[in-house]
């Protein structure tokens, strides 16, 4: 049994994801779509605190909230003019769009719930993973540990700036 | 013997038409026509030497101590080596023939190329366009036809063969701004390629049976105690007959393989060599400048042919019916080519035609050609004549030219009494028509009494007519000599210069080739060439009664031509009404071109192409096109889906996703 | 009442299924930008519920949304330099006005 204020600190935070990602998707101010994405990514980051996550949360807000969303903000402010708002919207690609977002929601749903008995387990007693033990995994070269990949992220970073730089130079 | 200088024969030759042929437009017509002169001078001298060392230094790798003449391998390098045995090599093979032949060709080359820098250009002494690629050409078939003399393996010959046909289309070809020029070269090309696949399946069944390209082996046996060096001998080619005659070797069409072979390779040389009925091209070919047709078509590569059968002698003489089918042929193109010559007009014509018969001249003398009579007399007769025949021959062309240059035009109806204005060349031409008319002592009455003499040694049929072909060809050549000389004075047209002599780069080849043609008689051909090295000396079994026989049937062909043309009479007419059938035949050549324009468009055309290009055009042609407007059509109607748009891309991927999703949610979970 | 992993789920699905109906409604490049990170997000979350309420004792699923994170990260940065090219370029960044590929 969870304590009442967990219950109700996973209301928000579901309500909270769910209202602001469909307020990002529906709103026609392409600035307001970025500061709800904010929110929705907020929220993620609190459903990984709840779930003892708490680096990957801090990642989640850092990179995200931190990064992302400021360079969305950036992109927003470089390539709109002031009062500009988005297009409206056709109904066929409303319709389009309904069907698609429906339809897999349907087919997940069903299979999330009728087909998955697992998503039904409850959450097992456990320690939270320090620090230490994280740090030592993503550093080190055993089984299970992750120094490849960190490298191999590092160095797609590394060419992600210096492709950025390239493409986004003027001529 | 060094290498240096058979190397340096071939290369130089090379390296000028490399060099003129790509950097000969950079530099002026003067350096380029002096550069290749001299180059060709130079190997000239370098053949002349390398001639000289084999025949009198007397080394015992040139000659035994009976005297016998050796083959020497100068160098035999592996080119390809494709199996064990399958091996083609190049090399350099130095024997009685080839080293005349290094004379014959470099002395008739460098006397051409001396000569085409005067001829090559206009009155006014501009030089013609494509002066330079000209020489480079030159350089390209001097080049080609040394290294096809001094082949020692078969393959070799067959490559350079190709070269001089090459070559040759090149330069027939040389006012290639000239429709008639143009389908010519095609012509020589189509008609001696077609020979040459002959030639080809005469090479790899003998090659293919015999075991060996080498003609030291097929023909000779290695001298013991000496490298490289060999004897031409029977023994080998009965060896080699053995080879032939074993269960292996099969019949084919009642004939063994070895006359398959031989018959197919003389089929090579009878394209080359212009022998009925692959002739046709020799006197089209003369659209090609004047010194090249002297070059080429009457002193050097047209011999080819008579070389070939020489080279393989030895063993042509193991088969009786090859020698009897060069023989019949031979004969038969005598004969022809001596007709059609007495009434051509053009006199580059005429010159063609006469070298067809005298190439069949020596074609008969080596087929009558039997080691019983004289050592192989015939066989001396036919190189002696090759020798005698270029420098006269050569020097006729060259006349030719002048007048032609003088002139500018190759009918004798335009000459008519040019014997005062050109002095030189006059009495130059004269030496050449009694050269070749065989009157003592020019060098044409020595070779063809030889051929003469062993014909008689053969059988008297063949005597009798070459006799009556050599009787003729005093004929026509005094038929030609007193239209273009005397007939009746000439008359310039208005607003001409007078024809006059021509610069001294063209008077001098004529003028030492007048002189070779009146010593080269008394060259002691017998102690240098003979089939076998074994030297024979003709003079001391020299035949006069058979020489007076031919002096006068000589001199009764000179008297005709006399009587009918000295002088402007209407007896060439009378004769013309009185048997216009034949004078027709002559004068269109028996129509031979025409046959072979029938056969090709009507038969072959008509009947088997035209099927062809239907079935090509219509089925092949077709599929492909349906493939084509299919593969149109479909794409045309599926092309809408690439919008561009990329989220209808995305929905559709979606809607596949979703497919498989419930598909997957539905049946196996 | 107890929180299963379905609690978790369900939201995710819904953002997910929103990412969905913004990538293919939106015409403005960046709003479809935020519908992919919406879908990437729902995405990770998943990773993290498994992880957490299957296989508490590894860490598989959190290193995983940890490189997404990164990941996500390089390819927004990238695609926002494209589509300021493309701004720059075509004064608009309208995806309908970038059908040059098309057949």
């Amino acid at each position: 049994m969870e304590s009442v204020g967990s219950l109700i600190m996973y209301f928000i935070v579901a309500l909270s994801m769910i209202v602001f990602s469909v307020m990002a998707v529906t709103t026609r101010k392409i600035l307001r779509a970025a500061t709800y994405l904010l929110f929705t990514l907020f929220a993620a980051a609190v459903v990984y605190f709840m779930l003892d996550y708490e680096f990957l949360g801090a990642v989640q807000i850092a990179v995200y909230a931190g990064g992302i969303v400021v360079l969305f903000v950036f992109a927003i402010l470089l390539t709109s003019r002031p009062g500009d708002n988005s297009e409206r919207l056709t109904s066929k690609s409303r319709v389009l769009g309904a069907i698609a977002s429906v339809a897999t929601l349907v087919v997940a749903g069903y299979a999330l719930v009728s087909r998955c008995s697992v998503a039904f387990a409850s959450k097992p007693d456990m320690e939270a993973p320090d620090m230490q033990s994280v740090g030592t995994a993503l550093l080190g070269s055993g089984a299970g540990q992750y120094i490849l990949p960190f490298e191999a992220v590092s160095v797609l970073l590394l060419a992600c700036i210096i492709g950025g730089v390239v493409i986004a130079r003027k001529r | 013997m060094d290498i240096t200088i058979p190397v340096l024969i071939l290369a130089i030759p090379l390296f000028m038409f490399i060099f003129l042929g790509l950097c000969g437009m950079k530099m002026s017509h003067k350096l380029a026509g002096t550069l290749g002169t001299l180059g060709m001078g130079t190997v000239l001298v370098l053949s002349y030497f390398t001639a000289f060392t084999y025949f009198f230094s007397g080394a015992p790798e040139f000659v035994n101590a009976a005297g016998e003449r050796l083959q020497y391998m100068v160098f035999d390098q592996t080119w390809l080596q494709f199996t064990e045995k399958l091996v083609i090599k190049l090399g350099f093979l130095l024997d009685p023939i080839s080293a005349m032949m290094l004379v014959v060709i470099t002395t008739i080359s460098f006397m051409v190329h001396l000569y085409s820098m005067g001829y090559m250009r206009d009155h006014h002494g501009v030089y013609e366009h494509g002066f330079q690629r000209f020489y480079a050409f030159l350089s390209l078939f001097s080049f080609s036809m040394l290294g096809l003399v001094v082949a020692p393996n078969i393959f070799q010959m067959y490559i350079f063969w190709e070269l001089v046909g090459a070559s040759s289309y090149l330069l027939i070809g040389f006012y290639y701004t000239k429709p008639s020029a143009v389908s010519a070269s095609k012509k020589a090309f189509i008609v001696t390629r077609f020979a040459d696949l002959g030639f080809l399946v005469g090479i790899l069944v003998l090659s293919f049976y015999a075991g060996t390209f080498n003609f030291t082996e097929l023909t000779s046996i290695p001298v013991e105690g000496i490298a490289d060096t060999y004897q031409v001998s029977l023994s080998t080619s009965e060896s080699v007959l053995g080879i032939f005659q074993n269960s292996a070797a099969p019949m084919f069409m009642g004939a063994s393989v070895l006359t398959w072979a031989l018959v197919l390779i003389f089929m090579g040389g009878m394209g080359k060599s212009a022998m009925m009925p692959l002739h046709i091209w020799l006197p089209d070919a003369m659209e090609g400048p004047t010194p090249v047709s002297a070059l080429i078509h009457a002193a050097t590569m047209v011999v080819a042919g008579v070389y070939l059968v020489a080279r393989l002698f030895p063993l042509y003489l193991m088969e009786e019916t090859s020698l009897v089918i060069i023989t019949v042929v031979g004969a038969l193109t005598a004969f022809y080519a001596a007709m059609v010559a007495c009434v051509q007009v053009d006199i580059k014509r005429v010159l063609a035609f006469s070298t067809i018969s005298q190439i069949a001249f020596m074609m008969v003398s080596l087929g009558v050609a039997r080691p019983e009579f004289h050592h192989g007399l015939g066989y001396m007769a036919s190189m002696f004549h090759l020798f005698t025949h270029a420098m006269f021959k050569a020097l006729l062309f060259l006349g030719a030219g002048a007048l032609i240059h003088a002139i500018g035009s190759n009918d004798y109806t335009a000459m008519h009494g040019l014997r005062k204005h050109m002095p030189i060349t006059h009495i130059t031409f004269l030496i050449g028509c009694l050269a070749i008319a065989g009157i003592i002592p020019f060098s044409g009455f020595f070779s063809k009494d030889e051929i003469l003499s062993s014909c008689l040694g053969y059988d008297w049929m063949a005597y009798l007519w070459m006799s009556l072909v050599a009787g003729m060809t005093a004929f026509y050549m005094f038929r030609l000599y007193y239209l273009i000389f005397w007939w009746k004075e000439h008359k310039t047209p208005e607003g001409h210069h007078a024809p006059h002599d021509q610069p001294w780069t063209m008077s001098l080849p004529l003028v030492i080739l007048a002189a070779v043609s009146c010593v080269a008689g008394f060259i002691p051909f017998g102690n240098l060439v003979t089939w076998n090295g074994h030297p024979y000396d003709f003079m001391a079994h020299f035949d006069w009664s058979v020489a007076a026989v031919s002096l006068a049937v000589a001199l009764a062909g000179i008297g005709l031509a006399t009587v009918m043309y000295r002088k402007e009479n209407s007896l060439p007419e009378k004769f013309r009404k009185a048997v216009p059938a034949l004078w027709n035949w002559c004068y269109h050549r028996f129509y031979w071109d025409e046959l072979y324009i029938f056969i090709t468009h009507k038969i072959i055309f008509g009947c088997i192409c035209r099927p062809l290009a239907w079935f090509d055009r219509h089925i092949i042609d077709g599929t492909m096109d349906a493939f084509a407007t299919i593969t149109n059509k479909a794409s045309d109607a599926i092309k809408p889906l690439q919008s561009g748009q990329i989220q209808m891309y995305v929905w559709y991927y979606l809607i596949g996703v979703l497919a498989l999703g419930t598909i997957t949610v539905l049946c196996l979970i | 009442m107890e929180i299963t992993a379905i609690y978790y789920l369900v939201p995710a699905l819904i953002m997910f299924c929103c990412g969905v109906y913004g990538f293919i409604t939106r015409k403005n490049m960046i709003a479809m930008l935020v519908s992919l990170e919406l879908m990437l997000n729902a995405v990770d979350i998943n990773f993290v519920v498994f992880n957490r309420f299957l296989y508490p004792e590894q860490m598989e699923g959190m290193f995983f949304t940890l490189f997404a994170i990164a990941i996500a990260a390089a390819e927004t940065a990238l695609a926002i330099a494209i589509i300021i090219n493309i701004f720059r370029a075509a004064k608009n960044i309208d995806v309908r006005s970038l059908n040059e590929m098309k057949f």
